[in-house]
């Protein structure tokens, strides 16, 4: 008994002291520590991940013959070719204007509750907005989407509303709007818009909150000393300093928009989105070709969108 | 930042109305959907917010029987929980070395690790799956529950490592110098000095990465085949309106369920200057 307790006493030691050995040999040899650190990372991400990514661009320049349904390795242009088709075309613009409008309407919603609790909100309130913000930004993306479709349908709540608020002429009014319209709320592009703009506004909030939390408020009361009514600070003083926040938020609503393909199949009119086209060619069709040729829309308007950003300076504001 | 800078940019004016009302009614939007998945789930009838103005007396918790009752709802569950777990894990282990490795040094090809970490949440998620599942074809690896773990793993890394990365920054060298020179060796100052310091940082990134791969569906949809995780299940349910009540039930769930670890993940972060939470 006696004698087993010793020996795991003496292991556990000899263990102790590899470790330690182990620990102090890397806090002297940084470059080896290093290098063991970044080793799983980088195989993982470089290996894995830009892997996959760089075959499936890969594919984009195969053939696909419509005529047998098969992908041959032959490399060809085509597929970059077809995406300039006016069907196709329609798709990327559709989509395009879909994020941007989106984006739009995040940043005016989102600018006035980040701009109240940052320079208004008692630090209770503030810690209030936030968690009310952070809350249905991770709550479960499918059931928000899901309780759109509920809201919107017409027996849900919002055309309850309306209809008892004597409003339903107008929403018909509004319904008949080419390209905003649709038969109801549920297959209309405003009723899309109305989903997207919901499920991306906290990722706008948050960083114009963290650039708004950058102006410090003597900068203000020195504009208004001088002079100026509260709009002329806003326009001058405050919003160039916010801007950048604004871009930053901005890249995710324009992000997420242009790749998503759930809520276009769920809410709005059944034409297609790159997200939706997609995966229709890479599922149903089988058409991998087309489908890589079609990502990188998104991949080459999220750049040119970065590099614009970058120049607004919203790298510093993330 | 948030809790430090508020004495000198909070104004004492008070606002003006129009200020506050566009404030709290966003509020009131971002809340709204979630208010009517809270209450549908306590509907009796067909569960669906309707015209029946009498709704508030046909409460009750008859679905949640139903909803447990079912094998799929429960086998749903337990896969999102099992991938959550072991996707947190995963990106526990790669999001520490990588923040350990890049907070303190400058090399070359810094900035690209850093971008590369940050490309599968930057670019949209329909990209980083239809790139794995064609990968996967490519070397005819059938997608099975490793697949969604990988998948998810992969964009819970940037997390875990915003995270952390973030308090490393916070912590003072000196400590660890100190440590050194008053004779503790590397390992007992890791144990005794670095690690206490990392362990709320860690604790609220776990809480993050679980709760975002616990819901994640536009990834999981190209890496899991056959397997049905929660999201997947719900998605499937939005086809059968028949369903709807047992629909509502889950779906509240779902929201409890990442509710809580976001909260608690605030709560461990307050007041430090870790965005978390700010970028999903």
């Amino acid at each position: 008994m006696m004698q087993s307790a010793v020996t795991s006493l003496s292991t556990t030691n000899t263990s102790n002291k590899t470790l330690r050995w182990l620990a102090n040999t890397l806090y002297r040899k940084d470059n080896l520590f290093l290098l063991l650190l970044l080793t799983p990372p980088l195989l993982w991400f470089g290996v894995v991940y830009l892997g996959s990514l760089f075959a499936l661009l890969w594919q984009s320049f195969y053939t696909f013959d419509s005529f047998s349904m098969l992908v041959t390795p032959d490399l060809t242009l085509e597929n970059y070719r077809i995406l300039f088709d006016a069907t196709n075309f329609d798709i990327i613009l559709r989509t395009l204007a879909m994020a941007v409008s989106v984006t739009i309407a995040t940043a005016l919603i989102g600018f006035p509750i980040a701009h109240y609790m940052t320079r208004y909100g008692s630090p209770a309130e503030k810690g209030f907005f936030y968690v009310a913000v952070i809350l249905p930004m991770w709550a479960s993306y499918i059931v928000k989407a899901y309780a759109w479709t509920v809201i919107l349908s017409q027996q849900g709540v919002l055309y309850w509303c309306i209809h008892h608020l004597g409003l339903m002429s107008a929403l018909n009014y509004i319904l008949q709007i080419p390209n905003i319209g649709g038969n109801t709320l549920a297959t209309s592009n405003l009723g899309r818009f109305i989903v997207f703009t919901y499920i991306w506004l906290p990722f706008m909030i948050l960083p114009i909150q963290a650039a708004l939390e950058r102006v410090p408020s003597n900068l203000l009361q020195a504009s208004a000393d001088l002079g100026a009514k509260p709009a002329q600070t806003f326009r001058k003083i405050l919003f160039p300093l916010v801007f950048p926040g604004v871009v930053a938020g901005s890249i995710f609503t324009f992000s997420l928009t242009l790749g998503d393909y759930i809520i276009p199949q769920l809410v709005g009119p059944s034409g297609l989105f790159i997200g939706t086209m997609v995966y229709t060619m890479q599922g149903s069709v089988g058409n991998i070709p087309l489908a890589a040729a079609f990502t990188v829309v998104p991949i080459i308007l999220v750049s040119i969108y970065l590099a614009m950003a970058k120049r607004a300076g919203a790298f510093d504001a993330l | 930042m948030r809790f430090k800078s508020q004495a000198s940019n909070t104004s004492t004016a008070s606002a003006p109305l129009w200020l506050k009302i566009l404030a709290y009614g966003g509020l009131v939007f971002l809340h709204f959907p979630i208010a009517v998945i809270l209450l549908n789930a306590f509907l009796t009838g067909d569960g669906t917010l309707s015209t029946n103005a009498l709704w508030l007396s046909h409460l009750t918790l008859h679905w949640f029987s139903v909803a447990f009752a079912r094998e799929d709802v429960i086998s749903a569950i337990l896969l999102s929980l099992k991938v959550a777990s072991m996707a947190t894990l995963l990106a526990i282990l790669m999001g520490v070395m990588a923040a350990a490795a890049l907070y303190k040094r400058n090399f070359f090809g810094k900035e690209a690790i850093t971008t590369m970490l940050i490309l599968p949440i930057a670019l949209p998620g329909i990209i980083t799956g239809i790139a794995l599942l064609s990968a996967m074809s490519m070397l005819e690896i059938s997608p099975s529950i490793w697949s969604i773990v990988v998948s998810h793993a992969t964009f819970c890394v940037v997390i875990i490592y915003n995270n952390i990365i973030a308090r490393f920054r916070r912590m003072p060298h000196n400590l660890v110098e100190a440590s050194m020179d008053l004779g503790a060796d590397g390992f007992t100052t890791f144990r005794y000095i670095v690690l206490p310091q990392l362990a709320t940082a860690l604790l609220a990134g776990a809480l993050l990465a679980f709760a975002l791969s616990f819901d994640e569906l536009i990834v999981t949809i190209f890496t899991a085949g056959h397997e049905i995780t929660l999201p997947i299940w719900l998605l499937n349910q939005l086809t059968r309106p028949r369903d709807a009540p047992i629909t509502n039930v889950v779906a509240m769930m779902v929201m409890l369920i990442t509710a809580l670890p976001i909260i608690a993940a605030y709560y461990l972060t307050r007041g430090t200057e870790t965005l978390e939470g700010s970028g999903k």
